[in-house]
């Protein structure tokens, strides 16, 4: 309480110390808008990416088998013991100014996209991967018996049974996301306006002693994470409720 | 059949390419990098003072918060799972918040806290005690980021095993002490050990909330993470990315232990 709860309550306190009406101010200035929309837009766009991608690596890693399989399996997990500084680093290092395959895309949105998408991997994939685990093979296979093609039974027997899974690894993704700062800020540039996001926006206003505009972007990331924490804990509660019942 | 194992092959294909894209590729290239010119420009780029000053700092902030936050977890898994007071509700919230929170988050708190115009800021200046960009602040905030790991290890372990030989313990006359070492703590050493592994993975890495925190001041404040945004920046790749490789490597050893000790959860 002392550790979490305190700090938190100096940032709330900091952020309507001066009135409502600046931190209204800073919290709608045109530069913070700018780099809260590029944050939710990108953090919106790489969770939907992992739900794709993530539920094809959680399938393969299940349902497949191929030499090498357990080592893929335990790599999934390298981006949560990467520092994320690290992450940031090795994204450029082969989409970066020295790229060997001859891709730049420092300074831009795609650089964002690809550092988030790196620091999220593993969220969709270890949350789909136990339930499709449980889900027995013999069901899928029914289902092609009975005369459903690949795409139906994926659509009417697994989906229907990992879609719990899939949402409440995309709120986690999403929420990692959002608040992401060491694997962005070395790539982005920092832009206004262009390629800026909330935690990178934070962090300058803090350099240049503008505490106040840095609290207020600070609670609304904090309001956004805690929205995320609540559809996890409402996604856990609705998706086990025929366990209770 | 046949088109059944080509969608497999298709989909294996997909999976196998997205990890490489984002993860394995860019990680490759990275060690490629630092080795290109051999083990010399590395090794000369590790040995830097102000480069080994980083990596102790950061040792000695893991050192600190990972045993605050081993005693801290185990002791909230108990209070969580075995005790009901007012305000579990918010505990079990509070423990996961800092999973979701930005580190420049938990940073700009603490900085607002600790400040010169912060709460105790004040007092803590008028007794002369420095604890924003310096160590102390340094620990709080790496504490703070790792803090939930131990107690989410341990919570299911704890839920699973009941608590009926703890009761048998206490009713035959073991006091709360003996009955946490003898009877607890063994059988959740899995569990306190997989956490404590993460939460050290967690302290290494810890970049934003103490970028804030620490001031960055080269050869003082200046943690390992620190210390590969400053080389980059000062446009010595070969140093980041030699900091990033023993950060990476000590990653990748992570993974290992984790990886290792999964099945022994199991049986244990």
């Amino acid at each position: 309480m002392v550790i979490v709860g305190l700090p938190l309550a100096a940032l709330m306190w900091k952020a309507t110390s001066d009135g409502t009406q600046s931190f209204w101010d800073a919290a709608t200035s045109p530069e913070a808008i700018a780099a809260l929309k590029l944050t939710l837009a990108t953090a919106v766009l790489v969770a939907l990416l992992n739900a794709v991608l993530g539920t094809v690596t959680a399938w393969v890693l299940v349902r497949d088998n191929f030499h090498g399989k357990a080592v893929v399996n335990a790599i999934i997990d390298l981006p949560f013991a990467l520092p994320t500084i690290v992450a940031g680093l090795t994204i450029l290092a082969l989409y970066g100014p020295r790229s060997p395959v001859g891709i730049d895309v420092t300074y831009t949105r795609t650089a964002i996209v690809l550092a988030m998408m790196f620091v999220t991997l593993p969220f969709v994939v270890r949350t789909v991967q136990p339930v499709l685990e449980e889900l027995e093979v013999e069901v899928e296979e029914a289902a092609r018996s009975l005369g459903a093609g690949p795409l139906t039974t994926f659509r009417r027997v697994i989906f229907p049974n990992i879609f719990p899974g899939i949402l409440s690894g995309m709120a986690l993704a999403f929420a990692k996301a959002v608040g992401e700062f060491g694997a962005l800020v070395i790539i982005t540039g920092n832009l206004p306006f262009k390629t800026e996001v909330a935690s990178v926006y934070i962090f300058s206003r803090i350099e240049s002693g503008d505490s106040t505009a840095a609290a207020a972007v600070a609670v609304e990331l904090l309001l956004i994470s805690f929205a995320a924490l609540l559809s996890i804990g409402a996604i856990r509660h609705l998706a086990t409720r025929h366990e209770r019942a | 059949m046949h088109s059944a194992r080509l969608d497999r092959l298709g989909l294996r294909f997909l999976a196998l390419a997205y990890l490489a894209v984002i993860l394995v590729g860019p990680l490759a290239i990275v060690f490629w990098r630092t080795f290109e010119h051999g083990l010399a420009p590395a090794w000369n780029a590790l040995s830097q003072p102000d480069t080994i000053h980083a990596f102790k700092l950061t040792l000695i902030i893991t050192a600190i918060a990972v045993p605050v936050n081993t005693v801290f977890g185990i002791v909230c898994a108990l209070a969580i799972v075995r005790r009901s007071f007012p305000g579990k509700g918010l505990l079990n919230a509070f423990i996961d918040l800092p999973l979701a929170l930005s580190p420049v988050v938990v940073g700009l708190s603490l900085f607002l806290l600790y400040g010169r115009q912060g709460w105790f800021g004040g007092w803590l200046d008028d007794h002369g005690i420095q604890v924003l960009f310096a160590l102390p602040a340094m620990v709080i905030a790496t504490i703070f980021v790792s803090l939930p790991f131990v107690a989410r290890e341990v919570v299911p372990t704890l839920r699973e095993i009941g608590d009926e030989q703890e009761q048998a313990a206490y009713t035959l006359g073991a006091g709360g002490w003996q009955t946490f070492w003898r009877i607890t703590l063994p059988s959740i050493r899995w569990a306190v050990i997989y956490g404590v592994i993460l939460t050290t993975a967690r302290c290494l890495g810890e970049y934003g909330a103490v970028a804030v925190v620490s001031g960055r001041l080269q050869g003082q404040t200046e943690t390992a993470t620190l210390r590969v945004q400053e080389r980059y920046e000062s446009y010595d790749f070969a140093g980041a990315y030699a900091i990033s490789i023993v950060l990476a490597t000590l990653a990748i050893l992570v993974l290992v232990a984790l990886t290792v000790l999964r099945p022994k959860e199991g049986t244990s």
